[in-house]
């Protein structure tokens, strides 16, 4: 049996304190080539000698959810994942989910570089009722831009198509990213080209050059008013006046036939049928008088009435 | 006692390799000179029979099990058989294994016998976040814990010899942040393990009362053994700091310590079921603070205050989700050891919820708005099809676990109280896992209940590994497969029948006509994922937007291609179709009834 006294510490201790790693999070949606970005990264990293850790969650990615993958640089890597609030550069290739990582992003010294991609997800669209507004994030990229120091906002996918590679927008987002990071563009190049179909390197190093160009051709003042002109004609920040309307369901119940026609149809599923085979509302709450039933009905057994500050239509 | 296991020797020049933490588990199973490998798949454990399915087919044979019982089974009939084996599975699965698991224990190994479980702390993509090392604790089974890439490799390899050694399975307890963690791994070569052959001992081999309560006191010993090892074992690493208070940690989480408090002393814990040895207690001794940061349950912290220590960990640091740097900061921030941290903030944007949806032209799809046209009460289970939960689809009541979808169809159609039909929703590959004892319930009891069973030929959720009803083998080979109308007449149901997942007319009648019929009656749904394991793409469809009138009837499928453009119809939002994410299916085009969405070439 060992003796307590006997057992001492394994490694003592040292007071060399390690560098701070360099920290980068990379967020977008499933399949817009996230874990492709922060491969690259990684790789490259790693080809430069540094130690890495780059961390992602699989799974539900491929499904349209929200996708995100650290990777961390340095002399020496413990955690695989950033501090909230410590990351250098977030680079996002969608909009709102730049802005739901930004809180990772270092407030005094982080860049943000992000694609004004949207990419709408159903769960946006689920107010069915007439002037309905998307849940779809409002910030407009000036409003981001006022807030957040060092941040790069390029629409990478309309510079991607206009090199005829429009897959290509993560690649675009390389080239931003690699201005701000010191590693030479020939490497950046080189670990790229084992990253994608051997077909499409050429257009993937225009594709990173472009990137690269915006980044570097960037002048703050010049992209604010741009974004600003573009956001004026946004139709989302005007008001739709139809919000207002009521919509009311007439049956005339010695015209329906009990055909089920309606039920079947009804969007919003708040029809039924009753036990004597009449047609009969069940779920008014629901109803956003989209007019399918009353368009359908065989027998014109139903109108729907639409009433706007008490006055009928 | 030799105390020497545990010393992994470099055998060659170290060769270097960029590696998930699965991958890194599979090289150290082969590189433990492993015959028999099995797992069935889940996240975030999938990716290591995978890789352990890239080794040469003369090394070893790697196969997927119908599910994590035999999958143990198998592993265990290789280990009495004389050869190292090898399991893999997500802690759930544990669930389905723990039975063989409990009396193995008894039995001990005769070739090496290790499990991989993967925890998910922060429940990533599970039904729950139960800690492996409490059912490990349960069947007194020791549990490794490495905490990155490298150790996984070298943890699996020791977990071999201490299986040898002290006559027992081992676990090696992944969690998901490790699993999918990608870092430089020093790589070593395949061992030249000889089988021992079968070894005749019903005493040892064959658990009856009278056996099995000989083999309880030999367990107890072993125990013993095993906390006498962990003194010396390399795993348990005891490091140095210069702060007066001491961290006790396991996996994952040092790497979090090790980052926010570079000065506390640490005892790293490499092995934590038996948690208790002479090395733990002379760590605690040398400390005026104990703390012990450990993901879930307080494994450690527990078996610390049982030796008589004064101990803070669960106060500080929370029982659930996953440890990030930020909670093992501000844990320690709490305890006054840390300064606080100031989250400054800058822009306070909420954007939209982004949950994971079925893919659009996922077949899935038409089965559950059929389900919501015929107002069914839905039992649902395990697969990409649960995500049928949310709205729009929103067409599932119920889901418990993997197979219990049929089981509940059972009850509730015998509590007589529903009166809507009752139907259960069960994908092909969670059917063979645990939805044949079920259905073969159902018709022996006579419960008047509908089966859907979802075929879309895979195992989807997990990223489309093959199974028994697909005729492919892990490693790509042709195999038989099993007929799903054969099997299900086979045990006694007399109403069967198939239909094409994109074809919706045909979707509802059949499926009221089966919820109509009295007994069991099973539908096949039939169509493979579009995205795995090839993705299928037909020709895109698109929106006349003149003639859409903004019903919303499409938006109701959920199908992530489509969302609202700008223009409006009578105050409503008009949809629009995204043809680089359409895939084809024609569903959409089935519900408009304005005849708005044709081919996009048309
Ligand atoms: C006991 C257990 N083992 C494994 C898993 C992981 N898992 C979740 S769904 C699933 C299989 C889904 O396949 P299938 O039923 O064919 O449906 P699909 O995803 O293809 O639609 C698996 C293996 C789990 N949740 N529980
Ligand atoms: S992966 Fe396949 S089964 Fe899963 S949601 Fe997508 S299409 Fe459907
Ligand atoms: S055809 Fe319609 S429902 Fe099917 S994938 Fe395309 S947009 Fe979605």
């Amino acid at each position: 049996m060992n003796n307590r006294e006997s057992l001492k510490a394994d490694i003592p201790a040292t007071s060399v304190a390690a560098e701070r790693p360099t920290n980068v999070l990379i967020v977008g949606v499933g399949g817009q080539g996230v874990i492709m970005v922060s491969k690259v990264l990684a790789s490259l990293s790693q080809e430069l000698g540094y130690q890495v850790k780059q961390s992602e969650v699989h799974g539900m990615a491929k499904r349209g959810g929200a996708v995100f993958s650290h990777v961390r640089f340095g002399s020496s890597v413990f955690s695989p994942t950033i501090l909230e609030g410590d990351a250098d550069i977030l680079v996002a290739l969608e909009w709102a989910e730049g802005l739901r990582w930004l809180p990772y992003l270092n407030q005094e010294s982080g860049t943000f570089i992000t694609d004004t991609q949207h990419i709408i997800p159903p769960f946006a669209c689920r107010d069915r009722g007439r002037g309905a507004v998307s849940g779809y994030t409002r910030e407009t990229v000036p409003e981001v831009m006022d807030s957040v120091t060092n941040s790069f906002a390029l629409d990478a996918a309309e510079i991607a198509t206009e090199l005829g590679v429009p897959k290509a927008s993560n690649t675009v987002l390389l080239g931003a990213l690699s201005t701000a990071l010191e590693f030479p563009v020939a490497a950046w190049k080189s670990v790229i080209s084992k990253f994608v179909p051997s077909k499409t390197i050429e257009a993937n190093t225009r594709a990173f050059d472009a990137g690269r160009e915006w980044a570097l051709s960037f002048d703050r003042e010049t992209q604010l008013k741009d974004w600003t002109d573009r956001t004026k004609q946004d139709p989302e920040k005007t008001t739709d006046s139809s919000a207002d309307v009521v919509s009311t369901l007439e049956i005339t119940e010695a015209w329906c036939k009990g055909c089920d026609i309606c039920v079947k149809f009804c969007p919003e599923r708040c029809l039924a049928m009753d036990a004597r085979q009449i047609a009969i509302l069940t779920h008014p709450d629901r109803c956003t008088g989209c007019r399918i039933c009353e368009w359908l009905c065989p027998d014109l057994a139903i109108t729907v009435h639409t009433s706007k500050n008490n006055i009928s239509t | 006692m030799d105390l020497e296991v545990g010393k992994v020797e470099i055998v060659s020049a170290p060769e270097t390799h960029t590696m998930m933490g699965n991958e890194a588990l599979a090289r150290g199973v082969w590189e433990s000179g492993v015959r028999v490998a099995v797992a069935y798949p889940g996240t975030p454990s999938t990716e290591i029979m995978e890789a352990v399915g890239k080794y040469p087919c003369e090394d070893i044979e790697a196969q997927w099990a119908t599910n994590e019982k035999v999958a143990l089974d198998v592993a265990i009939g290789a280990s009495f058989a004389g050869e190292r084996a090898f399991a893999a599975m997500k802690h759930v699965g544990l669930n389905v294994a723990l039975d063989s698991l409990m009396s193995q224990t008894y039995i001990g190994v005769n070739g090496g016998l290790v499990l991989v479980v993967c925890d998910d702390p922060g429940i990533h993509s599970s039904q729950n976040e139960q800690d492996t090392r409490l059912l490990a604790a349960l069947a007194m089974v020791p549990v490794l814990e490495p905490s990155d890439a490298q150790e996984a490799l070298e943890f699996v390899r020791i977990a071999f010899e201490i299986s040898e050694r002290f006559d027992t399975p081992v676990i090696v307890r992944s969690t998901t942040r490790l699993s999918h963690t990608r870092s430089v791994v020093e790589v070593g070569e395949r061992l030249p393990v000889s089988a021992f052959g079968f070894k005749d001992n019903p005493l040892k081999n064959v658990m009856i009362p009278a056996h099995a309560r000989l083999r309880h006191p030999m367990l107890l010993e072993r125990e013993q053994a095993l906390a006498e090892y962990c003194i010396s074992s390399p795993l348990n690493r005891w490091e140095e700091g210069s702060a007066d208070y001491g961290i006790i940690t396991t996996g994952i989480s040092y790497s979090y310590v090790k980052e926010v408090a570079p000065d506390a002393h640490v005892l790293k814990l490499g092995i934590t079921w038996p948690v208790r040895s002479e090395k733990l207690r002379a760590f605690c001794a040398s400390v005026k603070r104990i703390l012990v940061v450990e993901e879930l349950e307080p494994v450690v912290e527990q078996a610390v205050r049982d030796m008589g220590f004064e101990v803070e960990g669960k106060t500080l640091f929370s029982r659930e989700g996953e440890f990030s740097p930020r909670i093992v900061h501000d844990g320690l921030a709490k305890a006054g050891l840390l300064p606080a941290q100031v989250g400054a903030r800058g822009l306070n944007s909420q954007p939209l919820v982004r949950p994971p949806v079925l893919c659009a032209g996922c077949p899935h799809t038409s089965s559950y708005m059929a389900l919501r046209t015929v107002d069914a009460r839905v039992c649902g289970d395990i697969g990409c099809y649960t995500l049928a939960v949310v709205e729009p689809l929103r067409a599932i009541d119920v889901c418990v676990a993997m197979g219990s979808s049929i089981g509940m169809a059972v009850g509730m159609a015998k509590a007589g109280t529903e009166s809507k039909p009752i139907v259960a929703t069960i994908g092909d590959s969670t059917f063979l896992h645990a939805g044949v004892p079920p259905l073969i319930d159902a018709v022996y009891n006579q419960a008047n209940i509908t089966v859907m069973i979802l075929d879309n030929h895979t195992t989807a959720m997990t990223g489309g590994q093959d199974h028994a009803g697909t005729g492919v083998t892990l490693r790509g080979e042709a195999t038989e497969k099993v007929n799903f109308e054969e099997l299900v007449r086979s045990v006694g149901v007399k109403w069967v029948r198939y239909v094409d997942s994109y074809d919706l007319a045909s979707m509802y009648q059949t499926l009221r006509e089966a919820t109509e019929f009295k007994g069991v009656s099973v539908l096949i749904s039939d169509r493979p994922c579009v995205l795995d394991p090839v993705k299928i793409r037909g020709e895109a469809y698109r929106i006349k937007s003149e003639s859409c009138v903004a019903c919303q009837a499409c938006m109701n499928l959920g199908c992530p291609a489509i969302a609202w453009i700008d223009e409006t119809y009578d105050g409503h939002r008009k949809v629009g179709i995204d043809t680089g994410q359409c895939m084809g299916c024609s569903l959409c085009a089935q519900v408009c009834p304005s005849n708005a969405i044709q081919l996009a070439s048309l």
